[in-house]
């Protein structure tokens, strides 16, 4: 190959400079992307791999369907709860089970809590460090950016020159010690690093805050699954039984103690939401306006299943609606359908497992998976010390989710421009205020659609849905209060927990609104025991490999074309590929069909 | 020039008065009498920043998580502070042959000097490469790194046991870091994730005390490993009156009984949840109506349904008895269950040798 043009519209030349980054660090997991150079470094060709495999869906079978929240949970424990949460909807799907308001509330917030949660961890703690610089801090001048905070959020109660000047000492006694821990062999001299020492300064400071707050967040975990990460689920309900009056109502699950607890973390996650994250992104972005790129897929071929429905099991009602947007046509949002074969389906040609026929895609309740680890004929390296792969033939353990054949973009940025283009006033609010004060500090006039599709834009959409998930919180807790006034106490459906009462074979889909985009599960169950169970997660749709037609997936897509400031400093890539916040333990652990001897190592 | 704990805090504004505060919390947060206040104080007083490498094998990164949500101490304190970890793939800034530098700079300069922390395991079929790091399988990575280091601490199931990828039938033979590190000593921090203090209190101890705390047989921390659940479960005198959940959301489930019956593995699982508890303290699966499922114990996922009765159980086998009487009255089978859980806390007793 040279020059190949695919059929989504890339023209992908790998003639140029290869470039190698492996392990891409700050995600949860392993991955490899390689990137092929012009003469001026610019992206030419990416190929994005992932590199690890843990087979968790063969370990499931011939489980008890009601334990496999837990297995699926671990997936990851970052995206923590939201492969248990989709796991106990497609069990009670398959089984017909309703469950009680309350434990729809509850999930509710459990589920708009992991958002939050993750996506702050995500800006400050894996992100941010694209973004901002920690030895230029140290330049700063304190009073400067007390200013500049009181400019960018005048309500954040920490703001003051002494707040920031203590930071700053202890930043500075940290980096003269000569132990950089975390920030060793940072690109700190890089000029792709944009903002003034004031900026810099002010964001160290919130790293250091959202890490002593994403403690706290959790903790409405904690009150309702018993601990984080990993909180426990239940088919048919929750596990935390309310108890608000009389008898023994202290040692109960939930009481009223725990429920202001948990209003108090809620309120917790709405200020910070307000006052610091969504602020922050911002005024980072805003010197950042003449690197609007990385859009790839982003804003205009995008897919999600729709969540958070006012009215339990009323897709009609979802907060954040779903839908397939095409080739940027925001005015024709399409339906989607977990259920039709003929719309989601998983390709393997470029994927170190094995189809009958991999022309052919599969849908998840008929898929199958036959590891094949194999290099192609010019990749360079040994099977086991690859130096470059060969992305013409298979190059990574992600399959190749696509929906009616087309690469989609999943996540924030997609729920977002869903939501944006089927006029969900809270979300138009959100962005049309936000690009404006985007334009307003950048002074520039982009709409919508320019700026969300771009790095960039992947990172407001996702502070944004952290700010709408923490006040749709408010809401069901209010909810909650409501119902238990009205006498309704109810938090598990039991009637069909004895596998005596489900029918000999079943099916059903979960689906969900996981932290990086569209999550949906697929289940068969038999004689009371799993035959299936394969999981499409967000990750496999961003990070997939090219599909039999060519196309490429989402990661590859947003890294073209991009220019980067130093071929052997990767901050433009890690920059792109993190907006994405990848997550590459859910992505990579499908299953073989007999869990026997997996794999072939080989070279063609 | 290698600094001190005492001497970097000093510099990064604390003051002694907070540093001496500091080291009585720690002192009573691994449960040590305030005599060894002193003892910590003079420890980071003298003693430099250990680098610490923290490699990621086979894993869902629940201990990472997990780590950063340590409430005393700070994760922040612990990482800008005590330790210089100076190698985490999650999150470092440097990515690549940057990244991967830093394992040869640290072993160069502290060669038998540095923890090697792991969180997950390595696969060992498929080559191993369904572990990729730098183009190489991460059981290489994981045997070169264990070659330089001073000690080694599993952290979670996956290093120390397994977890959920080695459960059957195994994929990737998925092996904990026991089974391939022979040569190094090893303590072993398991759960799904360890709770966060715990975490930190471990790394806390070994820094302070310059050795590994004591370890039971199996290489974990007795302080934090040597109670089962059941022992300090604030609903075991439910347990003894022979009251219990009999169905999530019954009476009982709200009245706070025991869990037993719908499942809990607290009676066989050794851990520090009903004791630290999770999160600061906040909660732990019983309080939040969920039985333990046993997650800090060795081939957890292979010991049955989270839901069945410990009765299952061969050595648990007594309560068989109390089971069969299910079908009559509940105060009888309350009854029931009481007196074999007397019976079977003696026989535990007698047969707890460890």
């Amino acid at each position: 190959m040279a020059v190949i043009q695919t059929p989504n519209g890339y023209t992908l030349d790998n003639s140029g400079q290869r470039v190698v980054v492996d392990p891409v660090t700050r995600i949860e997991g392993h991955m490899r992307c390689e990137v092929n150079l012009d003469e001026n470094n610019v992206i030419r060709n990416a190929v994005s791999t992932g590199t690890m495999w843990r087979g968790l869906e063969v370990i499931l079978k011939g489980r008890d369907p009601r334990d496999a929240w837990a297995f699926v949970e671990r997936i990851c424990g970052v995206c923590t709860g939201c492969h248990a949460l989709t796991s106990v909807r497609a069990v009670e799907d398959a089984l017909g089970i309703k469950i009680p308001h309350n434990a729809h509330l509850i999930r509710e917030m459990m589920a708009k809590t992991l958002q939050v949660h993750d996506h702050v961890v995500h800006f400050y703690h894996l992100h941010a460090l694209d973004w901002v610089n920690p030895v230029n801090a140290l330049k700063a001048d304190p009073k400067q950016t007390s200013k500049l905070q009181h400019i960018v959020s005048p309500h954040h109660p920490m703001s003051s020159p002494g707040y920031f000047r203590d930071i700053q000492t202890r930043i500075k006694k940290f980096v003269e010690s000569g132990q950089l821990g975390p920030f060793k062999n940072g690109y700190w001299d890089n000029p792709a690093y944009k903002m003034p020492p004031e900026a810099d300064l002010m964001a160290v400071a919130h790293y250091l805050e959202a890490l002593d707050l994403q403690k706290e967040f959790v903790k409405l975990h904690t009150v309702f699954g018993g601990k984080n990460p990993h909180p426990n689920y239940l088919v048919g309900g929750v596990p935390c039984a309310i108890n608000m009056d009389g008898d023994m109502s202290a040692g109960a699950p939930l009481n009223m103690e725990r429920l202001n607890f948990v209003l108090a973390r809620i309120q917790e996650m709405v200020d910070f939401n307000k006052n610091v994250y969504v602020p922050d992104v911002i005024a980072i972005a805003s010197f950042y306006k003449n690197q609007l790129w990385g859009g790839g897929l982003g804003a205009l071929n995008i897919m999600d299943y729709g969540a958070y429905p006012k009215v339990p099991y009323d897709k009609s009602t979802d907060q954040l609606p779903g839908g397939v947007i095409l080739n940027g046509n925001w005015d024709e949002v399409l339906p989607v359908d977990p259920r039709d074969p003929e719309q989601v389906q998983e390709f393997v040609t470029h994927s170190w497992y094995s189809y009958p026929d991999e022309a052919k895609g599969l849908h998840p309740w008929d898929g199958i998976t036959e590891p094949n680890y194999e290099l192609g004929a010019n990749a360079k390296g040994t099977p086991t010390n690859i130096e470059e792969l060969d992305e013409a033939a298979k190059y990574s353990w992600i399959k190749s989710p696509r929906w009616r054949g087309n690469a989609v973009e999943v996540g924030p940025l997609s729920r977002y421009v869903l939501a944006y283009a089927q006029g969900v006033e809270y979300v138009q609010e959100q962005v049309n205020r936000s690009l404006a004060a985007f334009n307003g500090l950048a002074g520039t006039n982009l709409d919508a659609k320019t700026a969300l599709n771009s790095t960039i834009g992947r990172t407001l959409a996702r502070a944004l849905e952290s700010e709408y998930c923490a006040d749709m919180m408010v809401d069901d807790w209010n909810q909650l209060i409501s119902n238990i006034k009205n006498g309704d106490t109810a938090t598990a459906n039991m009637e069909k927990w004895d596998p005596s009462t489900w029918p000999k074979e079943a099916k059903g889909v979960g689906t969900a609104a996981a932290p990086r985009g569209a999550l949906g599960h697929w289940i068969r169950i038999k004689d009371g025991k799993i035959e299936n169970y394969q999981c499409v997660v967000p990750t496999t749709w961003n990070g997939s490999p090219r599909d039999p037609a060519g196309n490429i997936g989402a990661f590859e897509a947003s890294l073209m074309n991009t220019p980067v400031e130093r071929a052997n400093e990767p901050v433009e890539i890690l920059r792109t590929l993190h907006s994405f916040d990848p997550c590459l333990a859910c992505s990579t652990h499908v299953m073989s069909e007999d869990g026997e001897e997996l794999a072939n190592v080989k070279v063609r | 020039m290698v600094e001190t704990f005492y001497e970097v805090m000093r510099r990064q504004g604390i003051s002694r008065r907070s540093f001496l505060k500091y080291c009585s919390l720690t002192a009573a947060a691994l449960g040590l009498g305030p005599e060894f206040a002193g003892k910590i104080a003079h420890a980071m007083e003298t003693k430099p920043r250990i680098p610490i490498l923290w490699l990621h094998g086979l894993e869902c990164t629940c201990c990472s998580e997990s780590f950063i949500r340590s409430a005393h101490p700070l994760a922040k304190d612990v990482i800008l502070s005590m330790v210089s970890l100076d190698y985490d793939d999650t999150i470092m800034a440097a990515a690549g042959t940057q990244a991967e530098a830093i394992i040869e700079e640290t072993i160069e300069k502290y060669d038998g000097n540095f923890i090697l922390a792991v969180e997950g395991n390595p696969p060992l079929n498929q080559d191993g490469m369904s572990c990729i790091i730098a183009g190489k399988p991460f059981v290489e990575q994981l045997k070169h790194v264990a070659d330089h280091c001073k000690a080694i601490i599993s952290w979670g199931s996956c290093a120390s046991y397994g977890c959920v990828q080695a459960a059957r039938p195994n994929p990737t033979r998925a092996t904990p870091v026991h089974k391939v590190i022979h040569d190094k000593p090893i303590i072993k921090v398991p759960g799904c994730p360890p709770i966060a203090e715990v975490m930190t209190a471990v790394v806390t101890y070994i820094l302070t005390f310059e050795r590994f705390p004591e370890l039971d047989r199996q290489g974990r921390p007795k302080m934090f490993y040597s109670q089962r659940i059941h022992d300090k479960c604030y609903r075991r005198p439910h347990f003894d009156a022979g009251q219990f959940v009999e169905s999530f959301d019954d009476e009982g489930a709200r009245k706070g009984y025991c869990l037993y019956k719908v499942g809990c593995k607290g009676p066989t699982t050794y851990n520090a949840c009903s004791t630290i508890r999770w999160n600061e303290g906040t909660s732990f699966p019983i309080q939040a109506g969920h039985g333990c499922i046993g997650c800090s114990e060795d081939g957890f996922w292979d010991k049955g349904s989270w839901y069945a009765r410990l009765t299952d159980i061969h050595e648990f086998g007594i309560e068989g008895n109390a089971d069969n009487v299910g079908g009559t009255a509940a105060a009888v089978v309350g009854a029931g269950i009481a007196a074999h859980a007397a019976v079977s806390a003696v026989k535990r007793a007698q047969r707890k040798g460890d």
